[in-house]
This record gives C-alpha cells, structure tokens and sequence, in this order.
C-alpha cells in the first residue's frame, strides 16, 4: 500500500507492506535510524516514537496503522539547530552511555513532560517504566529528566 | 523468527457495518486487529498465524466512554489511558482503572484496548477480574444482529469464548450500583510495570451498617485458572458471617479449593496459591477495616 505519514513535519509517501511494523518504516524506507530496535516485542522501549502525539512503540504498530498519522521521532525533537532541553540535559547528567536506549528515553520523556511539565519521582518512574536501560543504572536517566523539568 | 510479510493481507474497514460484511462473507479468514499489542508480539516471534487482518482500530462505532443513568459503556476499542483518566470509571469502578494503570507501561496503555484484552482471552489478563466484580456485559454485534452477554459466561474454556469468527465486540458496560462498596486490586508479577501477573486479585465488600459482617462480596482472579474466575463458593463463605479468624481460615481454604494454578514459566503452582491466599486475607482485612 501506498502509506501516507507526516514525520517529523514533512509529509512522507512510502510503499510499504500493511503489515510491516512502523519500525521498520522508519528505519529502513525513510533512513530515520534514530529510532532504535531492541525486543521487538514492546517490552523495552527502544523503538518509541510519538503517533498523534501519543507515546507509542513502533515496534508493535502494523504500517496499516500509520496511515494518515503523524509521526514524531527522535530525530524531530530538535529545532532550529538547537537541541531540545531533554536531550541537553542527558548529555550533561551523563543520562547516555552507549545510547541504544536513549532515543526512546527521551520519547518517553517528552511524552511525559508533555502532559506534565513537573512530574515527581513517582511520575517520571511510571513514565520510563517502559524503557530499559543495561549501561546506566537509571539513576542518571532520572537526573536528566529531573534537571529537565 | 520473525513473520513473513507476504504470509499477510491487512486492510482497513471502512466502517462498521464494512467490517461486519467482510467477517460474515469468510467467516473465520479474517481476524480483527485492534490496538495490535498481542498480534504484533506474535507476528515478531513468527506465530502470528498467516491470513487475512481486518484493521478496525479507526471505527468510531467501536470507540468512546457513555456514562448514561444505570450504565458506563465503553467502546471495545477504549484505550488504558482513557480508562485509567476517567473520572466516572475512578469513582464507581476503581478495580478497572488499577488495572488500566498496571498494564504495561505508557506506550501500551495507549495503543491496548479492552476490547483486545478480552478478546485475547488470556488468563493472565488483568482487566478480566475487574470486570467480572463488575457485572460486566459483552455487546457482540453481527451482520446479523447484536447480542448482550454477560462477561460471566463468557469465557468457555482456555481461549474459547461464546464469540463467534463473525461477531466483534462492541462495548462493555458496567451496570451503576446505588450502594456502597469498599474496592480492592491487586496484582502481583516481577514488578510494577511490563509484567504478566502471577495473580490478579479484585474484590469488592459492603459491610452491615456498624457490624464485623459484609453484606456483599465479590471476588475474581486472574491467573489463577484456565480462564478469569469469579469465586462464587468463596464469596459465599465470607458474607454475612462474623469475619473472625476461623471463618476466614475457612474461607481461605474454600477459595484454594475455588482456583486451579499451575506451573509455568512465570511462577510455580505453590507460589500462587501462597500469594492468592495472602492477597485474600488482605481483601477481607481491608475491606472490613479490620
Ligand atoms: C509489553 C507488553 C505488556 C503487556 N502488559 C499487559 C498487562 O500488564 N496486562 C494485560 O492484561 N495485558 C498486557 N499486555 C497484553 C495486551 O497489551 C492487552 O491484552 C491488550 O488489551 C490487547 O488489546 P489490543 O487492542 O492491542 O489487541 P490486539 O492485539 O489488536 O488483538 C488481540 C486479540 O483480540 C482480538 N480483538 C481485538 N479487538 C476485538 C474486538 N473489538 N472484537 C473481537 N475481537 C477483537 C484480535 O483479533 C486478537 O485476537 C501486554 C502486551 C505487551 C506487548
Ligand atoms: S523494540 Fe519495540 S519495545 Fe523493544
Ligand atoms: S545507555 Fe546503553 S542501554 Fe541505556
């Protein structure tokens, strides 16, 4: 199918398959390898990326499901040439150790401070809950979303 | 492995009653694909069986939270999230938004639907044990009609259900109830968030005016059993009683009696119905604020 997405801003036309996953939509026709794979199986939170606006994992979403969608990745937080303040911060806080996780830390991060520009510890835990980390331990990650806020 | 894409044909129903017609002409060929939470973790593992998948995650028909005098109806295809935020869901049904909000974690909770969760018919779910302490009724809808079932007597057997192939789920609705209960949930798995239950527990008791008895109670569980169980006989050993330690040892037994765990990769037979047992006198302790 012919499949229609905004990402990042710019309307995209891609032929894909309906069912192949948003993922590889991203990262293989439209060359947005930002977004990362992990499980494969929306247990780690890699490969999130915002769809309508909604924290998703691209992963388990058929392109089918994409169709007319807009799509935000990581590679659409920064604007104007300028970082945006989540990923600063993860710089700074050493939030980032080999980075596979990071991209998807920080869609999930957005996606909170979206809805909530305070959130507290309790919050930005329930917020991450679905991204894992195997370098930092998490401590810095919440750091970086602290010092963001 | 991962699935063979050109194993697959998907399209997207135009509306409702598309759906309906693109079901009942091969009945069985086509299989609903809603917030994909379950297929696609099967079609990444490769068991996703090979065919024909109807998207109807985009029928309005299917979508919204009606609050009307006796009843919340909710849309098969209502989120976690919009469950979880509900204000009315909040007050009258808490059970269905805890476990709205310790379904897997943000990205799930806004792409699973309820619809989904039933549907799946997994043992294991979490929704399942608050609906059935709810009264939940099942809206099937055919290109020959819709049907109301009650969500007790929906689930047959492991995976099997009173569905048919050509039948979707329409809504669910949760009848209101003027009286007063004290809510419980609980579930237990590896950890708070992105974890398959171990046990599910969901309770609700009313208690006599200033008595150590209840009046009413309802009690369901989830992977404790091939299909989410309501514990009738356990029910009935706690209600009006006096809720002292040897009617609640009794009652205890009775619900071990009253549920079937196994072992699996998840956890043991024994470890289950320690757990199930423990989160029982729980419910009792705290609903009866004893
Ligand atoms: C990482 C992860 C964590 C999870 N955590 C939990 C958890 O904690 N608790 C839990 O209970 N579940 C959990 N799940 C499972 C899943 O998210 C839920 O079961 C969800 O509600 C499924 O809904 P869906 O719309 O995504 O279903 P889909 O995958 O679209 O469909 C599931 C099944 O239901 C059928 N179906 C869907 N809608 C309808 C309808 N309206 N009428 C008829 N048939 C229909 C489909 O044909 C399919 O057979 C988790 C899944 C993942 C990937
Ligand atoms: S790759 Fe999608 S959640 Fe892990
Ligand atoms: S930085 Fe390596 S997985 Fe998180």
């Amino acid at each position: 199918m012919i499949l229609k997405i905004k990402v990042n801003g710019k309307l995209r036309k891609v032929d894909a398959h309906p069912m192949a996953r948003l993922l590889d939509v991203l990262r293989e026709d439209l060359a947005l390898t930002g977004t990362k794979e992990g499980c494969g199986e929306g247990e780690c939170g890699a490969c999130s990326v915002m769809l309508d606006g909604a924290l998703v994992n691209s992963c388990l979403v058929p392109a089918i499901q994409a169709d007319g969608a807009t799509v935000k990745t990581i590679e659409g937080l920064a604007s104007d040439g300028r970082l945006h303040r989540l990923q600063e911060e993860f710089m700074k806080c050493g939030g980032a150790q080999c980075g596979i996780c990071t991209p998807g830390m920080i869609m999930a991060s957005a996606s909170l401070l979206a809805k909530k520009k305070r959130p507290n510890e309790a919050e930005i835990r329930e917020g991450l809950a679905g991204n894992l980390c195997r370098c930092t331990g998490y401590a810095k990650i919440f750091e970086s979303v602290r010092s963001a806020r | 492995m991962r699935a063979y894409l050109p194993d697959y044909q998907a399209r997207s129903a135009k509306d409702l009653k598309d759906a309906l017609k693109v079901l009942s002409g091969e009945p069985g060929l086509w299989k609903p694909l809603a917030g994909a939470t379950d297929l696609m973790v099967l079609f990444a593992a490769g068991k996703l069986p090979r065919g024909r998948y109807l998207n109807i995650r985009g029928l309005k028909e299917l979508r919204g939270i009606g609050v009307t005098k006796d009843f919340v109806s909710l849309g098969a295809l209502t989120t976690y999230t919009e469950i979880r935020g509900h204000s009315v869901l909040m007050k009258e049904f808490p059970n269905l938004c805890a476990a709205a909000r310790e379904t897997g974690a943000i990205a799930i909770q806004n792409r699973g639907t309820i619809g989904g969760n039933i549907a799946n018919a997994s043992p294991a779910a979490d929704s399942p044990p608050a609906l059935l302490v709810y009264d939940a009724e099942i809206e099937l809808v055919s290109s020959k009609g819709a049907r109301w079932v009650p969500y007790a007597g929906f689930h047959l057997a492991y995976k099997k259900m009173v569905m048919r192939p050509d039948e979707l789920i329409r809504a669910v609705r949760l009848p209101r109830r003027a009286e007063k209960f004290a809510h419980f949930y609980r579930k237990i798995g590896t950890r708070r968030a992105q974890a398959i239950s171990k046990v599910c527990f969901s309770g609700k008791a009313r208690l006599e005016k200033n008595g150590r008895r209840f009046l009413d109670a309802r009690i369901a569980v989830g992977s404790v059993a091939p299909i989410p169980l309501r514990c009738l006989r356990t029910e009935a050993a706690i209600v009006s009683r006096d809720l002292d330690a040897r009617v609640i040892a009794n009652a205890r037994k009775i619900f071990l009696q009253e549920i079937s765990p196994i072992d699996d990769i998840r956890s043991t037979r024994d470890y289950r119905a320690a757990v199930a047992g423990n989160v029982f006198e729980q419910f009792i302790q705290e609903t009866a604020g004893l």
